[in-house]
Formats: structure tokens, sequence, C-alpha cells
């Protein structure tokens, strides 16, 4: 082991290649990973941010929020469910606004309405007044401020932006929350066609028992729901389970490269080294603690290729401007990371094992004759 | 000075097969080297030379017969137990290539005490103690932070020298330690081996081509076709 860290120290140069090789490996394997979870992120965030336990969409919807319709007596019979301690209805309308007071302006950000009941994080506890609506702080980036207005949809129906809320988004979209209310109003003028009338889209239930339990007893009293945990609902968002799964196969597949990328150079450094550990099995180095050497020395190298990545995906997170890119840096991805470069160290290592072990010590002394 | 033999080899024979072929490398190989003897192992090269030298020092095993290094009969050894064997009981100078090159001579003659790691902090410093004693003895004491890039020829052998001593073991196997070295560097290096050798009362192999060692040597031992004529 001090061997192997007395190498590293003195004949730097030579790790130096598979150094650099391997810390534009963790950069990029943390760029996707910073990737899939801003992408996830700002997909889900209006879901994440629910106050409940529960989803309920029609049993028609196929766990689709667009599709799913929730009439009064399907609410009235979710309601009366045991295990249900509070319900709030939901409805959302995807739109283009255009910002400004403009009508004819062509500057059009793509929107997405929510109608509350149960506020979810960070919003006021009672919805604001018709006509008013509080937006994703991503607003802000298009120059929108508390107090101006945004015209939404075809019909142009203004809303008064009263307040900010962080990280709500929706679909990739910007989210605005308004009352139930509201989202009739404004779904009736833009969607002729499909006015809510008293319905909602989704039910969103706070439970005082188990989630599961209740979510069966919801479907099975009202007969016409489908009702998911909030996890299942977001997870079901869609788009997500596809972007995590892609994102996952590229992230499989580059940790893969780092794991050719140290198994190729560790062979060829094992094998430059025969000689010499010939020599150290002959005067009573057994093949376990030179092997022990290779690993130590992988995992000196991979550690500190992730750890610059590591330091490259922050300081990417603190230069990138607000909303330029989905790009979200948590811990978990992180550790995950520099613990998928190590694992991948380990097995690519695992490929030198045979020749350490095999070199025989007999090889150290002249040739045979 | 010790009196009881540090190398006894009796009947050993080692045999190789080479596709469908078995090749004797030695055969009926009888010797014994008394405590403190050096001996000079000659003959051509394919003779079995190496092949003696390696099982006497527990780098190959017999096919037949009995070895016993220092009391131990280490015939029947497992690989593992000869690698505990190599560490403790025997030394080794090898020919080329020798020393670990990114380490100072201090460090190469403590890289086996390190590469084992066990026995703690008193056994390290009892190392660490023994390779001062080592150096200076050897004339290196002002070259122990030097890589042996910066050493002579000459300098590089002492340092094995002293990497083979560290164990204090009851034999040592010199492969062609003059091989590499002018006449004069050799000569040199066979007299400081002779005099490290019967300083200590340690046992030494030779193996050579070397006209010059016999000289030094206690005995000559001639080995031809894996057969020992004395």
């Amino acid at each position: 082991m001090r061997l192997a860290l007395r190498e590293l120290r003195r004949r730097p140069g030579r790790f130096v290649v598979a150094a650099s090789i391997l810390t534009l490996i963790a950069l990029l394997l943390m760029f996707l990973g910073g990737l899939l979870d801003g992408l996830i992120g700002s997909s889900t965030a209006a879901y994440r941010a629910q106050p409940g336990d529960l989803i309920v969409y029609s049993a028609s919807s196929r766990e689709s929020l667009v599709r799913s319709r929730i009439t009064a007596e399907t609410r009235a019979a979710v309601e009366a469910t045991a295990g249900v301690e509070a319900i709030g209805g939901l409805g959302s309308l995807q739109v283009g606004a255009r910002l400004g007071e403009d009508p004819g302006s062509r500057e059009l950000v793509g929107t997405v309405l929510f109608g509350y009941e149960l506020a979810p994080r960070g919003l006021p506890a009672e919805p604001p007044p018709t006509g008013e609506v509080v937006a994703d702080s991503s607003l802000r980036s298009e120059g929108v401020s508390v107090g101006d207005t945004v015209l939404l949809g075809p019909q142009r129906s203004p809303l008064r932006v009263t307040g900010f809320v962080d990280d709500t988004r929706y679909s990739g979209q910007v989210s605005l929350w308004g009352s139930l209310d509201t989202w009739r109003a404004v779904t009736a003028a833009n969607r002729p066609g499909q006015s809510p009338g008293d319905t909602v889209q989704a039910l969103v239930v706070r439970t005082d028992g188990a989630p599961a339990a209740v979510a069966a007893a919801i479907d099975a009293g009202s007969g016409s729901t489908a009702t998911l945990t909030l996890a299942a609902a977001t997870e079901a968002l869609p788009g997500v389970a596809q972007q995590r799964s892609t994102f996952n196969q590229i992230i499989g597949v580059t940790a893969l490269v780092a794991l050719v990328v140290v198994a190729l150079f560790f062979a060829l450094i094992t094998v430059e080294r025969t000689a010499l550990y010939g020599i150290l099995k002959a005067v009573g180095a057994s093949g376990a603690t030179l092997f022990a050497g290779v690993v130590t020395q992988a995992l000196v190298v991979t550690g500190l290729a992730a750890t610059i990545g590591v330091a490259g995906s922050l300081a990417l997170d603190a230069v990138l401007p607000a909303g330029a890119i989905p790009f979200e840096v948590t811990p978990s991805r992180l550790i995950t990371s520099v613990v998928l470069m190590l694992v991948a160290a380990i097995a690519g290592c695992a490929f030198s094992l045979r020749r350490v072990l095999r070199v025989e010590p007999a090889s150290a002394i002249g040739t045979a004759g | 000075m010790s009196s009881s033999p540090a190398l006894r080899m009796e009947g050993v024979r080692k045999t190789y097969q080479v596709a469908d072929e078995e090749i004797v490398a030695l055969d009926r190989a009888d010797l014994v080297v008394g405590g403190d003897e050096i001996v000079a192992l000659i003959g051509p090269s394919g003779s079995g030379k190496t092949t003696l030298c390696s099982i006497a020092g527990g780098l190959l095993t017999a096919s037949q017969g009995t070895v016993v290094v220092g009391g131990n009969d280490i015939s029947d050894y497992t690989s593992r137990q000869l690698t505990d064997f190599r560490r403790t009981s025997v030394g080794f100078v090898f020919q080329s290539v020798n020393l670990v090159p990114f380490l100072t001579a201090r460090e190469n003659l403590l890289v086996v005490s390190e590469l084992v790691g066990r026995g703690g902090r008193r056994r390290r410093k009892d190392a660490v103690a023994r390779t001062a004693e080592l150096l200076d003895e050897l004339g290196l004491a002002d070259r122990a932070d030097n890589l042996p890039a910066q050493l002579s020829g000459g300098q590089r052998q002492r340092v094995a020298i002293g990497r083979a001593l560290m164990n204090g073991p009851d034999l040592v196997l010199f492969d062609e330690p003059t091989s590499a070295l002018d006449s004069q560097l050799g000569d040199q290096v066979v007299k400081l081996i002779r005099d490290e050798m019967k300083d200590r009362g340690t046992a030494a192999i030779i193996v050579t081509h070397d006209d010059r060692i016999t000289h030094y040597a206690d005995r000559t031992v001639r080995i031809e076709d894996g057969r020992i004529s004395a």
C-alpha cells in the first residue's frame, strides 16, 4: 500500500493520462446526473410540492391529469372514505401566456395554470382571488415582476401576478397558481368545448392512515377512481420514466467507459511491472499485497478525478444563470456518481488480478537453466 | 558461526513438462552448504544452476527429494509457506533490474517489511534501525536518500546486498552478481560479498560464470546437464 502511494507521489507523470480521462468521465457523469435531476425536477416540481399523500384520478384517465375528471359525487364519496383527513381539488390548463398587456404580443411563454384548494408548499393557504395568480419564480427571468399582468391563451385572459413561489415547474413549463374558480374561468374561455363545469381534474388527499390502504379504500368506495401515491403519480407524469431510463442508460454506459479505462490502464501498468512483481514476490511479498497496491492506486486516481468532477459540477451550477438549462446539483447525485466511479475503478482492477497473481517469483532469477 | 548446515539438499530432482516431453532440469542433486560457507556454483547456461538456486531459495519446489534450509524442511511447503519462508529465512541478490526504481536506497531495504505491513510500530522501528546499520556497514550512509538512478552500478549492487541481509537470513543466494559490472567493480563487489558473509557467519551460494569469484569462495561446485559434480 505504502509502495503504491509512493509510486503515485514520485511518478505522478505516468498516471496523468488516466487521471485526465477519468476526470472528463467524472465531469460527464455528474453533468448528466445534474441534467437528469434538473429535467425531472422541472417536470415534476408541481407534484412534489403537493401537500398530500395521494392523488385521485378518474378511473378512465389512465393516470393522466389532462384526461381525468372528478365529479362532485365522486368527490363526496372520496371525502367520506375512512382515513381521508383532508381533500382538495386540482385543475390544470397548459396554455401559452403573453407577457405584458399587449394582446398582439408574439412573445409567448409556455405556462400551466393550476387551480388548487389544498395549498402546495410555499403557496398561500387561501388561493388568490379570481383573476390573480402566484407564479413560479422562473417567470422572473422572463422579466415579469409582482403586479404585472400576463394574458393567457387565445382569449388573452388577463391574470395579475401577485407573488412568486420557488420550484413548482410542471412539464418543463412555468406554473401559475390560482383558485379553482380562476382555473375554471380561464379554461371555459379558452377551451370552449372542455369547460370543466363543477368538476376538477384530480383530488389531492392527505391521509391519517397508511396511504396505500387508504388509496385502496378510496377506489373501492367510489368505484370510479384510480388513486396513486404522490410518488407513483409523480413517476407516472408524461416523459418522466422515459427521461429517467434514457439518462440512466447513458450514465450506465459512461460508468462502463470509466471501468474500461481503469481496466486498460492498469492492465498496461501491470504488464510493465511484471519483472518488478517477480522480484517483490521473490523477496516475500504476496500476490494479494501487490494487488491491493493496484487497487489503491486505481482508487486514488479515480477518487481524485471524481473530486475534480464534483468541484466542476458545483462550479457549473454556480455559473449557470438560473433557468438557462435544467441543471440541478444535489448531494445525493454527487455521492452516487463518486461511488459509481469508485466501484468502476475496483471492477476495472479486477481484470489485472489474474496477471498479478500469476507472476512467478522464480521469474526474478536468471533464465530457467 | 553456526555449525549446522545452512542448506541440505538430498536427491533433488526437478522436471518440467514441455509439450509431451519431460525436461529434466536437475537430477539427483545432493548438496550441503555449511553454516558460514560460501559456495560458488558454476556451469554453462542451461546446466541447472538457476534451478538449483531457485529450489534452495524456495522460489520453486522440487519434484522429488529433500530440501532443508536453516533446519527447516521446505520440501513440502505450500506456496504461502514458501512466501513467508523467503521473507524470513533467505536473502536474494538478483542479476539485473532488482531495485524498486522509485524508492530511495533506504526505502529499498525497508520494502519487504513495509509490503508485509504486519507487526506494528515496534517492528517498523527495528527495521528502520537495521536499515541504518546495514547502509552504514555497506558504506552507503550518505547515499541513503538517493534513488537507484542516482547510484553507481556498484552502489546499487550494495543496496541489493543490504536488502538481502535485512531479514538476517540463514542463506543468501547471489544470481550472477557481477555480470553487469566491469571487472574492477566486479572484484570489489565479490570482496564485499565475502567480507559481509564472513562477518555475519552467513552462508551463501553464488551462481556465476565469472572465474574470479571462485577464488573468493570456500568451495566451487560444478553443475552440468542438471547433475552436480564436485
